[in-house]
């Protein structure tokens, strides 16, 4: 357990799982609470999976409040995560949007970034992603996209994204939704794709 | 003690998590209706204190769709197969049995009699089971709501109409509100409530309902441990299907054969399934 700026970035013994495609997100037991919460991973040290939390609710509270030696049932990987076959990466990262970008850029051997946050304190989580360009509100990450951005993988919140979308049409975005289950069983994250309610968890959650 | 232990409808889609399903003894589909339907906008879950709220709004392709690509995929599991039904009037259940009638692969049919999610038909409940049982000779369960009056009532009706079966119980309806504005946590409103705080319920409704018709019940509400399930097993529930407690433990089938195996009436052990468990260490 260790404070990143007002986010706790929560390591776990990896037991058996595997730890996926960067983008793929786990079902975390929080304790006292029936239902398990999303997280994405965020970083893969041999043996670990570490996950990076914002507290904003009584689940999330839950992780955070974990202390070394506990212990709680975790499933994943799941759902699709990031092609990561790209020629010119950029990460765009907002908030706690920049819980999966570590493992990402990780993956794909180095890529500029770009991380918005709503507030200095926020933004001390920028140290999980040195060398990154940081703006906080009221500037935005998008008034930083410019011209001919790349190939743009973002997670954020959602008009964030939104705007991210408008600007570069074919990036590859990671949405949230509420889940119960993580797994495809309860239709309860749907997100509306082509027209169509899609799981999020099954079919995303990296959007195109 | 043993007792087959099934899925609720709408708590699992086997063809997503095919070795899920095959903990099972047998797996109930999501409720089929005649036509597609899209099901409600989201958000469509929430967690609410000894439960959680759902109004999915019966999400799911059609009969005929169900029919020609979900169903030979599910035959295919090897595990017995249960198509939950659901509609809109007599006639719409009528047609979607008996579409299921030339289907070997179909076991038994459950009539869902009690989406809180949808606009109810006008029927009553033993008129859509007469209506369905004309229908098909395939083994019928009629699913009942838990907010009834006289339930016991209703499933001596059911009986009468030509049930084969009773699964108790659905949801009942609940509302969350969001503390900060006061409107629903839910896009549609209300949604179904289930979970932990069911387990109650359901016993009561199978105690009643086991006096009242001697028919097979399968029993569900809140059931997440071999306790539980020996609870609603002393009220008259002949199997037992698990909803909710699929979602946080997708093992949870085998983990409560298990415990229904080693400890009859006595508190379950608290032993997890070391696969999934992870601890925590210091950064
Ligand atoms: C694929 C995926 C990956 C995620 N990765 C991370 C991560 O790495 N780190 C992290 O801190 N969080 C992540 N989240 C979000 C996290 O799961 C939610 O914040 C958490 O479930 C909230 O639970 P709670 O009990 O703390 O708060 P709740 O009481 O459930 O919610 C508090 C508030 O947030 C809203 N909310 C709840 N869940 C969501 C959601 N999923 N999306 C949008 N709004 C929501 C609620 O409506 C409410 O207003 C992820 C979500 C998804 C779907
Ligand atoms: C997300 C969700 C979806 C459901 N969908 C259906 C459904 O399609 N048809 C049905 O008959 N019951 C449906 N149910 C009700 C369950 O089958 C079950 O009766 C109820 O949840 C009580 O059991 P539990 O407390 O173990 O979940 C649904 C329940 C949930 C939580
Ligand atoms: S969270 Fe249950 S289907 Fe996606």
């Amino acid at each position: 357990m260790e404070p990143v700026g007002p986010y706790t970035l929560l390591c776990l013994e990896r037991g058996g799982l595997e730890s996926g495609r960067p983008g793929q997100f786990f079902m975390l037991e929080a304790p006292g609470r029936l239902l398990p919460r999303p997280m994405s991973l965020c970083l893969a040290p041999p043996g670990e999976l570490a996950f990076l939390v914002e507290p904003i609710g009584p689940g999330t509270r839950a992780l955070c409040a974990l202390t070394p030696g506990d212990a709680i049932h975790v499933l994943g990987p799941l759902g699709n995560g990031f092609d990561l076959d790209v020629e010119r990466p950029l990460l765009v990262a907002g908030g706690i949007g920049i819980a999966p970008m570590p493992y990402l850029r990780e993956a794909l051997g180095g890529a500029p970034a770009i991380l918005g946050f709503r507030s200095e304190l926020h933004a001390e989580a920028a140290c999980l992603l040195p060398d990154a360009e940081v703006v906080v509100e009221p500037e935005l990450v998008t008034d930083l996209l410019g011209e001919d951005p790349g190939d743009v993988l973002a997670c954020g919140p959602e008009p964030m994204l939104e705007a991210v979308r408008r600007a570069v049409p074919g990036a590859q975005l990671a949405w949230e939704a509420p889940m119960a289950c993580g797994y495809g069983a309860c239709f309860g994250c749907v997100v509306e794709l082509e027209g169509r309610y899609a799981r999020l968890c099954v079919e995303g959650p990296v959007l195109r | 003690m043993s007792v087959p232990i099934l899925n609720a409808s709408g708590c699992l889609d086997a063809l997503v998590a095919p070795d899920v399903a095959r903990t099972l003894d047998a797996f109930v589909t999501k409720t089929v209706t005649l036509l597609p339907r899209e099901g409600n906008p989201p958000p469509r879950i929430a967690e609410v204190e000894h439960g959680m709220l759902n109004s999915i709004g019966l999400q799911n392709p059609g009969i005929d769709a169900f029919v020609s690509e979900a169903l030979p995929a599910l035959a295919e599991l090897g595990v017995p197969l249960w198509v939950s039904v659901g509609g809109f009037s007599a006639r719409e259940y009528a047609h979607v049995c008996e579409r299921l009638d030339e289907c070997e692969d179909v076991t038994t049919i459950e009539l869902n009699l009690s989406c809180p999610n949808v606009e109810e038909a006008a029927e009553t409940a033993a008129e859509i089971t007469r209506a369905a049982r004309a229908a098909t000779s395939k083994p019928l369960y009629a699913k009942l709501s838990p907010a009834t009056w006289d339930l016991a009532a209703l499933a001596r009706a059911v009986a009468e109409a030509g049930a084969d079966g009773l699964s108790l119980v659905n949801t009942i309806r609940g509302l969350a509100l969001d503390p900060a504005t006061g409107r629903p946590v839910l896009a549609r409103g209300a949604g179904g409530y289930s979970g932990p705080a069911l387990l109650p319920i359901a016993a009561a409704c199978i105690h009643a309902c086991a006096h009242a018709v001697d028919l097979p019940i399968v029993g569900m509400g809140g059931v997440a441990s071999g306790a539980d399930a020996a609870m609603l097993v002393a009220a008259g529930a002949s199997a037992i299907a698990i909803g909710t407690a699929l979602f946080a433990d997708p093992l949870a089938a085998e983990r409560i054969r298990a415990e229904l195996a080693s400890a009859v009436g006595t508190p379950p052990a608290a032993d997890r399934d070391s696969r999934s468990l992870s601890q925590a260490s210091s950064a």
